[in-house]
């Protein structure tokens, strides 16, 4: 009888250390992702200064575009807590996102390397960040199911797990072609 | 993990499986040969029933045939990458620039490290991944597709490659290269020796003691003949049974890691409107490229002794895949009006 009570405690120790190990390693999954979202962001920040200064003289009309993007940078790199600083990236992402679009109206833009090589960091940039974006959301996802569903939330609860924030995309962001941010192959 | 992450291990596992019964296969067919060759050059005899002589040639064929496994689990790619003229990929221009800059972004999509980049010198658009794992895994596209091909269509076909990349498909699909080569290679060997060796085994009345054990001979040399002329058309049968299911696989993933299956379906139908096979690509390494290298890719036919003779299933087939995933109706000029 005994041995059948060890048994049963054995095999409940057995399953709460591992719901709880799983815990853990969703949760560094979802830091270890906004790390990688973190390192392009600042790829980004550091890349933005560059590609205006290289535009400026071609694109005098655009004051307005050039503008928002430094002002966004400049909002996203002050930000004093997470929120307002995804609220301050994605609207650098809409300027970013707008930019890039205004910039093929200017064909001269296209004989001048700097700018191309510029452009071209840029753009695998913002893909890297949609890209890292997913893999983020999808950590969040399955740690906040973890925390909210039976029976891993008792665990999870009892351990202080907290739900983490999705990286939502702003919604004028959405409206922007997402992909299509290319050179403009000449296609026969 | 309850979430994709399930599938991509399952499929994992399968290529273990698969890579572990092809070297398997593999073997067997190595010794058989190598064996045949004993009874025909007469070091092996059947005496009343009873085996004798030593069997010098099967030892060889199974130590050679060793060798060879391990050396294309560890040399398989830069074997590949030779066999096709392939050189590395630098950011030479911006259009290479861009290729890399994809790469780097669908590795990230598919959580797998950055493969190595390498470029065939080649117009047909197409391109291929391999080696043993996703650390050691290296992505080759052609000339044409580097030229030719958009940001979004790149994005759907690194993303159709990086699927192999995770999925291990990369390691079967280069051993299958590697050894069914090796196959190829030996049967043809013996093919030329146990003719000869036939021959002169049914002649010289020296080697065959009793007409009992010349009889035995000739039919072990039969049996030679008929092996060695049937393991390259199993091994290429079994190469392409492998590779077919894998492609609407791989087709899935990237529209997973893209989330737009608009990028692949764009590219397909680009490949869909060339007509010119890849120069360098032979029967060997076929079934590594995303479209087959060797068919003029207007070719769609479809069919039971189609399916079993092709690495890859229809383009057309493909294409419709990708249309009902992006939400759209085949348009009324359907691509399979291509001769």
């Amino acid at each position: 009888m005994t041995a059948v009570v060890l048994i049963v405690l054995v095999v409940i120790a057995v399953y709460l250390v591992s719901v709880f190990n799983s815990l853990v390693r969703v949760r560094n999954e979802v830091d270890n992702s906004w790390r990688q979202i973190d390192v392009q962001l600042k790829r980004r920040h550091d890349l933005i200064p560059n590609l205006i200064e290289a535009v400026k003289g071609y694109m005098q009309f655009e004051r307005d575009t050039l503008t928002q993007v430094v002002e966004a940078r400049g909002r996203a790199i002050a930000a004093p807590d997470p929120a307002s600083r995804l609220a301050a990236e994605n609207q650098l992402t809409a300027g970013l996102g707008r930019l890039l679009a205004v910039m093929e109206n200017y064909p001269q833009l296209k004989s001048d390397q700097n700018v191309m090589q510029l452009q071209e960091q840029l753009t695998t940039t913002e893909n890297q960040i949609a890209f890292s974006r997913q893999a983020y959301n999808d950590a969040v996802l399955s740690l906040n199911n973890r925390i909210q569903i039976f029976p891993s939330n008792i665990i999870a609860n009892n351990f202080g797990f907290k739900p983490a924030e999705y990286f939502k995309v702003a919604p004028e962001d959405q409206e922007l072609p997402k992909v299509n941010l290319s050179l403009g192959a000449p296609r026969a | 993990m309850a979430e994709p992450h399930d599938s991509f291990w399952e499929l994992e596992r399968k290529n273990r499986r698969e890579t572990a019964l092809l070297v398997i296969v593999f073997m067997i067919l190595f010794t058989a040969l190598g064996c045949g060759l004993d009874f025909v050059f007469g070091n092996l005899r059947v005496i009343g029933g009873h085996l004798s002589g030593v069997p010098i040639l099967t030892t060889i064929a199974l130590i050679i045939g060793s060798i060879q496994s391990i050396l294309s689990y560890f040399g398989g790619a830069a074997l590949v990458l030779a066999s096709v003229h392939a050189k590395p990929l630098l950011p030479d221009s911006p259009k290479q620039q861009i290729v890399l800059d994809v790469i780097g972004e669908m590795a990230l999509a598919a959580k797998m490290p950055v493969p190595r980049a390498y470029i065939i010198d080649d117009v047909a658009p197409n391109a291929f991944a391999t080696g043993r794992d996703p650390a050691h895994s290296v992505i080759c596209v052609t000339r044409g597709l580097v030229d030719e091909m958009d940001r979004e269509e790149l994005q759907g076909v690194l993303g159709h490659e990086m699927a192999h990349v995770r999925d291990y498909d990369i390691r079967t699909m280069m051993m299958i290269a590697v050894l069914v080569g090796g196959i190829a290679m030996l049967a043809d060997f013996v093919y030329r020796w146990a003719w000869f060796g036939g021959f002169g085994a049914r002649d010289g009345s020296d080697r065959n003691q009793s007409g009992e054990s010349g009889n035995a001979g000739a039919l072990i040399a039969v049996a030679v003949f008929v092996l060695a002329a049937l393991a390259p058309i199993f091994s290429q049968l079994l190469a392409m049974a492998i590779s077919r299911q894998r492609e609407y696989l791989a087709d899935a993933s990237s529209v997973e890691f893209t989330r737009n299956p608009r990028a692949l379906l764009r590219a397909l139908e680009l490949i869909a409107q060339t007509e010119s096979p890849l120069k360098r690509a032979s029967r060997g390494v076929a079934h590594l490229f995303i479209v087959n290298p060797l068919e003029a890719v207007g070719d769609d036919r479809e069919g039971f002794f189609a399916d079993l003779f092709s690495t890859h299933p229809p383009l057309s087939k493909r294409i419709a895949r990708l249309r009902a995933l992006a939400g759209e109706d085949a348009p009324s000029n359907a691509s399979s009006t291509a001769s």
